[in-house]
Parts: C-alpha cells; structure tokens; sequence
C-alpha cells in the first residue's frame, strides 16, 4: 500500500520480518548462553553486569514504543510519561517491598521499614493486596491505564492539543513527583523503595534472576512492538495519522478524535507502566526521581534521535542514547548533559527522521530528501 | 450512491418536525461574535434531492452557516433541522458527520501523510467507532467502492501516491471523493473551484452535475461564472441574512443584489 512502507521503515516485508525475529532470537537466546554457558575467561563471554544494562535499555525501549505510538502517529507529544512509568514501577515496587517480610532492618513482617520509621502502626489501605503478586500485576497496568484514562479524557474532551497537551502533561508528572517525595503519601519518600529481596521466590542478586528478567523484557519488548505495529497498520492507525496531520477534517468524517486518542493514550500509558515494572527488579530501586520532569523530556528525545513515527526507530533511539549515557557516565560524567543537549539541537536541525530516517535514505540514495533545504540552495 | 437513506440515530434528538421535503431547515438563525451578527436570523430551506448555490460577499456569513450546520458553532438562536425533526443545534462534528452530512472546506484539507486510496479508505461509509475501526477489515465492496470514487474524480492513475504530492485541484477532487464515499445525504461544499484553472473548473462542473444526480448539494462559491453553469437555484447571503432567491438570471437583474455587489 504504498506510504504504509515508510511508516514501519521498511520492516514489513519478509526480509523485515526475517531481521525482526534473527534480532529477536539474537538479544533472547544468544545473549544469555554467552553469559550462562560461556566461560567467564573467554572474549565471547557477557558478563552479567551487561545483562542487568541491557535489560534496563529493553524498558526503555518499551518505554520509547509507547511514546512513539502516541507522538509519531498521532501527534500527541506527552511530556509525562514518566508518571505512568514510575507507576508501574512503583506498583512492583511495593509488591517487592511485601515480599521483604521480617529480613527488613527493623524486622517487621507487617511494615515496610519506612512506615516503622515514621512511627506507624498498621499499613495504610492502600498497601492492601500488594503482597500477592496477581494484584501487583494488575495494579501495573490499571494504575497508569486509569490516570491516562481520566486525564486524556478530560484534555482531549477540552480538544488540548500540541504544545499546550505537552505542558499539561509535564505539570502532571511534576505533580506526581512533588506527591511522591512527601512522607505522609507511605511510597517511602526521598528514598522511595528498596532493599527488594526476591521476586516471585526469586533471588534479585542471583544471576539466573537477572537473566530470567532480561529474558522476560526481551519477550515484554517483542509482544509491545507486535502491539504498537497491530495498531499502527489497522483503519484506526491511519485515523491516528489522519488525527496529526488534520484533526478537525478527522471529526467531519464521522470518526470521534476524542475517543481515538483516548484509546491510543491509555494503551500508550499502560505500556509505560508494564516497562516501568520490569526495569525496577533490574535497578533494584524505585524513587520520585522517576517522575522527574527532565526524565520524561528525555524519553522524547530518544524517540526523536532514532526517528520518530517508524516504532522500530525508537527502540534505536533508546538504546542509542542510553548506550551513549552509560558511556560518557564512565568516560567523562561532566559532559553528558551538554552532549544529550547538543544531540538533541542535532537531530531537530539535520536528521528531522532520525537515525532510521538517515539509515534509510543512506540505503535508497536519497539524502537529499530527508535534510532540511537550505535557502541557497532553493534559490539556486 | 442509490443506497438507501441512514437511518436517523434513536438517539438522535428530535425537534417539531420541518416541511416534508425539506433535506435542511433553518429558521431565524442568528450568531454573534463579540458583537457581530455573523448570521442574522437566517431562513433556508435545502428541498431534498436540490442544488443549490449559496453567493455573497465576504463576511455574509456563509461559512458560518456551513459551521451551524455542521455543528462546530452552535447558534444563539434559531432552528437547524436536518431531514424532517433532527435538531442539528445540540449534536457535534462527529454524531452530524454520521447523520449523513458531509462537508468540504475551503482550504483543501486532506491527509496529506496517507495515500489517495487510503483517504478514501478512511471516508467510507461504515461503523466508525473506535475499536470497531481497530479490527476492520477491507471488504471486496469497499474496494470496489473506492475504485469506482476514485473513476468519478479522475484519481485512479494516482491511488498509490500520497495525497500531500497532488495538485492543489486534485487535492480538491480528492476531498470531493472523500465526501462520495461518505455517501451522505447532503453535501456542503465550500468553495469547491477555489485555485482551479479553467480546465479543472469545468471539470469539476460536470463532476458536481454527476454527484448532484442523487445528492442533495449546497456549493458556496464566490466564482459567478462556475454558479451560473451549474445551472441551479441560487441564494444570496448579504450581512447574515439571504436577501434574494431564485435563478442566476433574475437573481442579477434584483437591485439589492446589484448593490450589494457592485454598490458600495
């Protein structure tokens, strides 16, 4: 169908679907054989400590799709995100929190040390439920799916839209943030909550534990971008398309914008928060931190470097610029924001598709096509 | 296009009824902006299966009217029935775009990102809810449906191509097919030969001549020349009111006409 080609970049033919699953089979069998099975002294051997930063890239990546899903296709640029990722993740975080029983520091099988702490006597109703893993699960998805629910209801009712959407959203997660380093809230705080022991039974410090996780967000990325492309590549992913190019033409046609995007941004925050869940058994660590307004800016600009509005661009972008982070946090700490700064101003200028945009039009010959025309030019 | 009419939503709110044959009916009509009577208390009645041309100045209010109609502004006062008793006041875009009324703006507005053939995909008459619209299937019919729209605006060579690489007179054929595959009962068009050369102009008069076979149209246009050889009734909007009604021929010689146009 034509246009449909440069929505997926190219990754819905046979060959595409081939490179898909040799990744796929790649970061999920290869890799943890070259660190279960090959020896630690030998050069192929991946040392845990990767795997625990792969599988954190894995959420970010899940945590780029979902955003790529609502920015790329339907225009809508959230700027909160990380509230539905720190959600998740808080969810889990306190089902892990549960689990501690009495190997906390105070040793209190009912209380989460925080609360022992702060003088209190029983758990508050909201920790209810938490220590079965089956309620964790479902709070995961039905926390972040709910806020989205019930704040994109009331924006896109209210027809917010662009930059306007962006800052509201981005005084939603400054607000949770705010929230969230309060006492008073019981989510632990400035420090949040950690200390996890095990998950499911599981110990968090074994290596197969990590490995287990990495392989879990392995799947949990595939079964997300399968999700996002399903959605993408149906009617109402070109009603989506439809809403970002003209909104109000959408609405004449009998198809309801408020309702569209509804969907796409609920689903999009659910996702959020499925890959919230998973990188906090990875990191060991949930704080308010996670709901820090420049985090969830960042998630923007990992979307934008690997190319916006193609899914797999911004699984490149997530790894890319994580991949740069861990980097420069070793090499040479003091420069990195300048660099995500400057990357940033780049890409916005140069690259308008991204990384995939230029791989591709590299590949098809077409440069020209995808870099801005500069007015010299034009006028020959 | 021969399908039978939508059937009116149950929902759908019901007001004391119009005369039997009109397709639109709005009486005493009228919308301020900050002051300025945009439409002042407006009476038109559209007879269904009609032509007809909407001229005036600018600032007479047309697209406002075209705005009451289409749900987008709600009038201060006044009734805008569509068919016998739908009250079209209290409805929005979406629920008046599914009651069967379909609207081209002036600006050519398609999507620019998507293909010829898949605007039209997104136009079709169907169940448009949201999950239904997620787990859609394209059917034989409707492709059927679109090659024969797309035969009617002369775009079939150019299906695969992205809307956004047209001419800007394709682009108004496009939008035109767009509201074909809607099949609504009644169409709005806004300025249809807005940009076009005289070529695409006659065209499009003897595309509008094929669709107005078993549509009820109104064409707001400032173009004397493309009214006139549309060969329809004609109303003349002047300062939010209509002040004449009738063929193009009489409607030339009326003296307000002749002032509203030429005086001044």
């Amino acid at each position: 169908m034509g246009p449909i080609t440069s929505r997926l970049m190219g990754l819905e033919s046979r060959r595409g679907w081939m490179l898909m699953l040799a990744l796929g089979l790649i970061m999920l069998v290869l890799v943890p054989i070259l660190n279960l099975l090959v020896p630690a002294d030998s050069i192929f051997h991946v040392r845990t400590f990767w795997i625990s930063i792969l599988g954190k890239y894995l959420c970010f990546a899940i945590l780029a799709l979902a955003l790529d899903l609502i920015w790329g296709y339907a225009g809508i640029l959230s700027l909160g995100h990380g509230a539905f990722f720190g959600l998740g993740g808080y969810a889990m975080g306190m089902y892990m929190m549960r689990q501690i029983g009495d190997r906390s520091v105070y040793g209190n099988p009912d209380l989460p040390d925080f609360m022992v702490f702060l003088n209190w006597q029983e758990l508050p109703w909201y920790w209810f439920g938490f220590d079965q893993f089956w309620f964790a699960a479902l709070m995961v998805v039905l926390v972040p799916g709910l806020l989205a629910f019930v704040f994109g209801w009331l924006a896109f009712r209210s027809r917010i839209t662009g930059v306007y959407f962006s800052i509201i959203s981005q005084a939603l997660v400054f607000a949770i943030m705010l929230a969230f380093f309060r006492n008073e809230m019981g989510f632990g705080g400035n420090n949040g909550l950690t200390d996890f022991k095990d998950i499911l039974g599981f110990d968090l410090a074994s290596r197969n534990t990590k490995v287990g996780l990495y392989a879990v967000s392995v799947i949990a990325l595939a079964l997300v971008y399968l999700i996002c492309r399903g959605v993408v590549s149906s009617k109402l992913g070109r009603v989506l398309i439809a809403v970002r190019d003209a909104e109000s033409r959408v609405r004449f046609l009998g198809y309801s914008v408020t309702n569209a995007k509804l969907f796409v941004f609920t689903l999009s925050a659910v996702l959020a928060g499925i890959a919230g869940a998973l990188f906090v058994p990875q990191v060991g660590i949930i704080n308010p931190g996670e709901f820090s307004p420049a985090k969830s800016i960042e998630i923007a600009i990992w979307v934008a470097v690997g190319g916006r509005g193609s899914l797999f661009g911004a699984i490149v972008g997530a790894f890319a610029v994580n991949g740069a982070r861990t980097y420069f946090t070793g090499a040479a700490p003091e420069i990195w924001l300048f660099f995500l700064g400057g990357l940033f101003v780049l890409v916005t200028l140069f690259m308008p598709k991204g990384i995939v945009g230029l791989v591709q039009a590299l590949r098809e010959g077409k440069l020209a096509d995808i870099l801005p025309k500069r007015r010299g030019q034009l006028d020959g | 296009m021969a399908e039978p009419a939508l059937e009116p939503m149950s929902e759908a709110p019901v007001a004391a009824a119009a005369p039997a044959e009109s397709i639109l009916y709005l009486e005493g009509v009228s919308v301020s902006f900050d002051g300025f009577k945009a439409l002042n208390s407006l009476n038109l009645i559209i007879t269904r299966g009609e032509m007809r041309s909407i001229i005036g100045p600018n600032g007479a209010g047309k697209t406002t009217m075209m705005d009451v109609v289409t749900g987008n502004t709600r009038p201060d006062e006044g009734r805008v029935l569509f068919g016998e008793n739908i009250d079209l006041t209290v409805l929005d875009e979406t629920a008046v775009a599914n009651l069967g009324i379909g609207r081209k703006f002036q600006k050519p507005t398609v999507f620019e990102s998507l293909s010829v053939f898949e605007n039209l995909h997104l136009a079709l008459r169907t169940d448009r809810g949201t999950f239904k619209t997620l787990f859609a299937r394209m059917t034989d019919g409707q492709g059927e449906r679109i090659d024969r729209v797309l035969e009617t605006i002369r775009l079939t060579e150019r299906r695969y191509d992205l809307a956004g690489d047209l001419s800007h007179g394709q682009k108004q054929w496009l939008e035109i097919g767009m509201l074909l595959a809607q099949e609504p009962e009644l169409m709005l068009l806004d300025e249809p030969v807005a940009g076009m050369t005289d070529a695409e102009t006659e065209q499009t008069v003897s595309l509008l001549h094929e669709i107005a076979r078993d549509h009820s149209l109104i064409v707001v246009e400032h173009d004397m020349e493309f009214v006139r050889n549309l060969d329809c009734q004609v109303s003349v909007l002047h300062e939010g009111r209509v002040i004449a009604e009738g063929a193009m021929d009489s409607i030339k010689s009326d003296p307000r006409v002749i002032e509203v146009y030429l005086g001044r």
